[in-house]
């Protein structure tokens, strides 16, 4: 289903495995980690400009209405305030994203503002400038705002109903996808077992610690935006809303104080942009925290209903999957993470036959859109429960019906996708146990301990039919330093220090004399935005060929230089060596000026294309997946039903690892942020309005709340990024949840469905458990 | 109406004039111009404002500027001030990699640096107890622990050799 197009050089040409490497897998701190640790790294919100404007937003209150009247004329007459704009001051007031490609769902549109209508509290409908920030938010209070409320729909499921409140004319329905293969209702019919299940996720906030912010001004006529986003591209939608040439709009991104989706989708662009339209000055927008919790995109909560046939022996028949995700207000990213989705929702398992559909629903809730794991996640609380419940309906162990049914190279994914590199997430499950081990008993006679684990599968790279494509520019300094640009965006995860690693390995620069440019529309060559788990496989396999090919271009002067024969060149250190004889890079750059011999390289790479039929469910999906093994022992309180999370492991196949010490690090932050969403995380909403907006009341782990996070790395060797890596950015907040419910089961005898698994939901799993659930205690006693 | 006030930060005296309600926070990061003291949630949560007040470790948004004038404010880039060496707190978070985005790493340094002063002989546990007030929502705070009770360990060795306060 893939297809390599020409100019994709295929990756197996590259040294990849089975060779030793200078800088590559070492952990070296770089450039950005010195300031970090010093204090002293500019995010988004620590630019100020002559004259700059503060800017803030007035947010709907109601969740679902008409706006009848916007008056704005008492903020207008505060004493510093200088613009109220509102939808009319729009020059294009939409906000249009075809998530999917344009490859089925409806075509809805977002305003920047809200005109007449506002389908989710604290959707934006005016934005305040003012000269100093407290008097913005006083103006914001002034904007008299009056609404006539319609009825909402609150819940996806609610949403289908045919008389439900329609959030957008077009229908309900965002995107419906289908996969299908095989003969689904002979097969379960024809199985030995078929176990069912419904599996519920909840709403999650992002909660990066940096706040959505940025500055904007005008330079030569380019409205300049300097904010933190995940994605310079925005750039684009930017110049629609504007109306103005896209070569007139410039997105520069600091680095992020986090991001893990939530700055995936435009936050403060549009607005700033605007404000700097409209008053030709400066300006900077911070949202509040407050903000943030209230209006800001979330996970998408899933309703997944399984059914599972399988033979005796464990082998699964058929699987039928329904997923129902609850988009919000408006389409963001839904269409895109419903179809992950989908295409994971059988997870690493081979399933011959497989009816699975996926639908984004509108709502009047807050939107969902893009969270690290990107509904891929979401799944594997769905498909493990089923393996757990199939390995008890028949009486094999946990690990023993996983043995059955991993895919291995070469099988096929649901949708017709062939696997093409190792896939090891048997190493990984042991690895995983083996470091478990078996933990001391429980602490007192009312707790329980258990342990479990949970497998996943996560793709890296953008959906193949998207062409997916990045570029990296280098240029060798005449004084042998190493300049690396591409416009990339930095999360904190160290996607411009692995370009460097990279770029320093083949050229044989130090890491200290390389400099990298990165997140600039305007400077940079487009590299994508840094989601999906994309820039290492994309931008890492840009800066390969783009120092292999610099390499080439300077290895002719090299050679001559030193009198080498074909291929004896060693780079190294900063120097070309050969035959005990060598070169510094900064007389071999000096050379190449002489000789008129280019010392820069600017690569564009492609990733493979392919093509996905929304109509038969078969087609090309991700370009390969990241697999993994989570294990974790629990002790649970039968009385407080808390859960206490007393060891974890978390294993995944990275491939190869650029940077052990971040790869590490990935591993270990994605498994807490998974473990805040089984234990503890969840925006609740009331008829579409937060229930609070309080960071208090969003917990988060603390350093108090979860275990060390022990990994276990495994490095096949096999991955699609450079020198055989795999992303390893998504995967870690995979396993976590159907990790944690599989041990709080062995602990307890029943299995939560629900998230998050909160000590009220432990209690009333106890309850319904009655009777059965006392013995067994008094057993264990 | 503004207040002429005096704020001492990282052993400096600075003159400012400010609205009464203006937060020690935006004081500190945009009329003074320190990045390193940072704006997360305005409510004493998460900790990124975290700025030392006569050696306590206090919540820059829930304190005003007007407030803060008879004590000394350290913040963290006033460790690195005179030299611009790292301070070995910070080499230890250097060398663990116990920052991803960056963001929380001035209030876990200062919180960490305020308990080694206290107790640098807490334990792994207590330590967790210490930086509970500073959230990170990238690392885990595995690598964070790692870095802050290596830096304890050295605490201590000095201590035992008789060498300085650090």
């Amino acid at each position: 289903m893939t297809e390599v197009l020409p100019d994709a050089p295929d990756v197996g040409s590259l040294p990849r495995t089975g060779e030793t490497y200078n800088i590559v897998g070492t952990s070296p701190a770089h450039h950005d980690f010195i300031e970090k640790v010093k204090g002293s790294l500019l995010y988004a919100a620590d630019w100020r400009l002559p004259g700059m404007l503060h800017a803030k937003l007035v947010r709907s209150q109601i969740a679902s209405g008409r706006i009848t009247r916007i008056d704005t004329s008492a903020a207008l007459a505060l004493p510093g305030v200088v613009a109220v704009l509102t939808a009319e001051d729009v020059p294009y007031n939409q906000i249009v994203e075809n998530a999917s490609g344009g490859l089925g769902e409806v075509t809805v549109s977002q305003p920047v503002l809200a005109a007449d209508r506002v389908r989710y509290a604290g959707e934006p409908i005016a934005v305040v400038a003012a000269t100093e920030p407290e008097i913005a938010a006083e103006a914001v209070d002034l904007v008299e705002v009056t609404y006539e409320e319609t009825p909402g729909v609150f819940d996806a499921e609610s949403a289908l109903a045919d008389d439900a409140p329609l959030v957008h004319e077009e229908g309900n329905v965002l995107v419906n996808w289908n996969i299908v293969r095989g003969d689904v209702e002979n097969e379960m019919a024809a199985a030995d077992v078929v176990v069912e299940g419904e599996y519920q996720s909840q709403h999650v906030e992002h909660a990066y610690l940096e706040p959505e912010s940025g500055v904007s001004w005008l330079e030569n006529d380019v409205v300049t935006l300097r904010i933190s986003t995940q994605v310079i591209e925005h750039a684009t939608e930017i110049a629609e809303i504007l109306e103005v040439p896209e070569s007139k709009v410039r997105v520069i991104a600091s680095y992020m104080g986090g991001g893990f989706g939530g700055k995936e989708d435009m936050t403060v662009e549009p607005y700033l942009a605007l404000v700097t339209w409209h008053t030709r000055k400066p300006a900077r927008m911070v949202w509040t925290r407050q903000e943030s919790m209230l209006a800001s995109t979330k996970r998408h909560p899933f309703l997944m209903r399984y059914r599972t046939g399988a033979r005796q022996d464990g082998t699964i028949v058929a699987q039928e999957v329904e997923i129902i995700g609850d988009a919000g207000a408006y389409p963001c990213l839904s269409a895109r993470v419903l179809f992950a989705g989908a295409a994971l929702a059988c997870g690493p398992y081979r399933v011959p036959s497989v009816r699975c559909t996926s639908r984004a629903v509108f709502t009047n809730n807050v939107p969902s859109s893009a969270f690290r794991g990107f509904g891929a996640m979401q799944v594997v609380f769905g498909y493990e429960s089923q393996m757990d419940q199939l390995a008890s309906k028949l009486g094999i162990s946990r690990e023993e019906v996983r043995d059955r049914n991993y895919y291995v190279k070469g099988d096929t994914i649901p949708s017709g996708d062939e696997i093409t590199t190792a896939v090891a997430v048997t190493q990984t499950r042991e690895l995983a146990l083996q470091e478990l081990g078996e933990g001391p008993p429980p602490t007192a006679s009312h707790k329980r301990v258990g342990r479990g684990f949970g497998c996943g599968m996560q793709p890296y790279g953008r959906t193949i039919w998207f062409r997916d494509h990045a570029s990296a520019w280098l240029t060798l300094q005449t004084d042998g330093s190493l300049l690396i640009r591409s416009g990339v965006t930095d999360l904190g995860a160290g996607q411009a220090a692995s370009l460097c690693q990279i770029a320093s390995e083949v050229l044989g620069a130090p890491l200290e004399s390389i400099s990298v440019y990165i997140g600039d529309t305007a400077l940079n060559p487009p590299a994508g935005g840094t989601f999906a788990t994309r820039q290492l496989y994309m931008s890492g396999n840009a800066i390969l060929r783009a120092s292999h090919d610099l390499r080439d271009q300077l290895t002719g002067v090299a050679e001559d230089l030193l009198d080498a024969a074909d291929g004896e060149l060693a780079w190294q250190g900063g120097k070309v060596q050969a035959g005990g004889r060598s070169l510094t890079l900064a007389d071999l750059a000096k050379e190449c000026q002489q000789r008129g011999v280019n010392t820069s390289n600017l690569y564009t790479w492609r990733a493979p294309g392919g093509k996905f039929d929304p109509s038969t469910g078969q087609g090309g999906t991700f370009p390969d997946y990241t697999f993994g093994t989570h294990a974790a022992e629990v002790e649970v309180d039968l009385e407080t039903g808390q859960v206490e999370v007393r060891r974890y492991v978390a294993s995944h196949d990275v491939g190869r690892q650029i940077n052990p010490v971040r790869v590490e690090g990935q591993i270990q932050g994605g498994a807490m942020q998974g473990l805040g969403y089984a234990l503890m995380e969840d925006c609740p909403l009331d008829e579409g309005q937060a229930v609070s907006t309080l960071f208090a009341n969003y917990l988060i782990p603390s350093s108090m709340d979860m275990p060390d996070i022990q990994v276990a790395v495994v490095e096949s060797g096999e991955g699609r990024g450079p020198l055989g890596a795999r992303g390893i950015g998504e995967p870690p907040v995979g396993p976590t949840a159907a990790t944690i419910a599989s041990a709080i089961e062995d602990a307890i005898g029943v299995r939560p469905t629900q998230l998050p698994i909160t000590p009220e939901r432990i209690l009333k799993l106890l309850d319904e458990a009655g009777s059965a659930g006392a013995q067994t205690g008094e057993e264990q006693a | 109406m503004k207040t002429q006030i005096f704020l001492t930060v990282n052993g400096e005296q600075h003159e400012l004039w400010v609205r009464n309600d203006r937060t020690l926070l935006d004081a500190l990061h945009d009329d003074i111009g320190l990045p390193d003291v940072r704006y997360g949630c305005g409510e004493g949560v998460c900790g990124t404002c975290t700025v030392l007040a006569d050696n306590e470790p206090i919540n820059a948004c829930l304190t005003f500027a007007v407030q803060a004038q008879d004590v000394a404010i350290q913040t963290l880039s006033g460790l690195t001030n005179a030299s611009e060496e790292l301070h070995p707190l910070q080499k230890c978070f250097l060398e663990h990699g116990a920052a991803q985005c960056g963001f929380c790493t001035p209030g876990m340094v200062l919180t960490s640096k305020v308990l080694a002063q206290r107790n640098p002989s807490a334990t792994r546990q207590e330590i967790r107890y210490e930086l509970v007030g500073n959230l990170c929502r990238c690392t885990g705070y595995t690598k964070i622990v790692d870095a802050v009770e290596e830096y304890f360990g050295q605490v201590r060795e000095q201590a035992s050799t008789g060498g300085g306060d650090r």
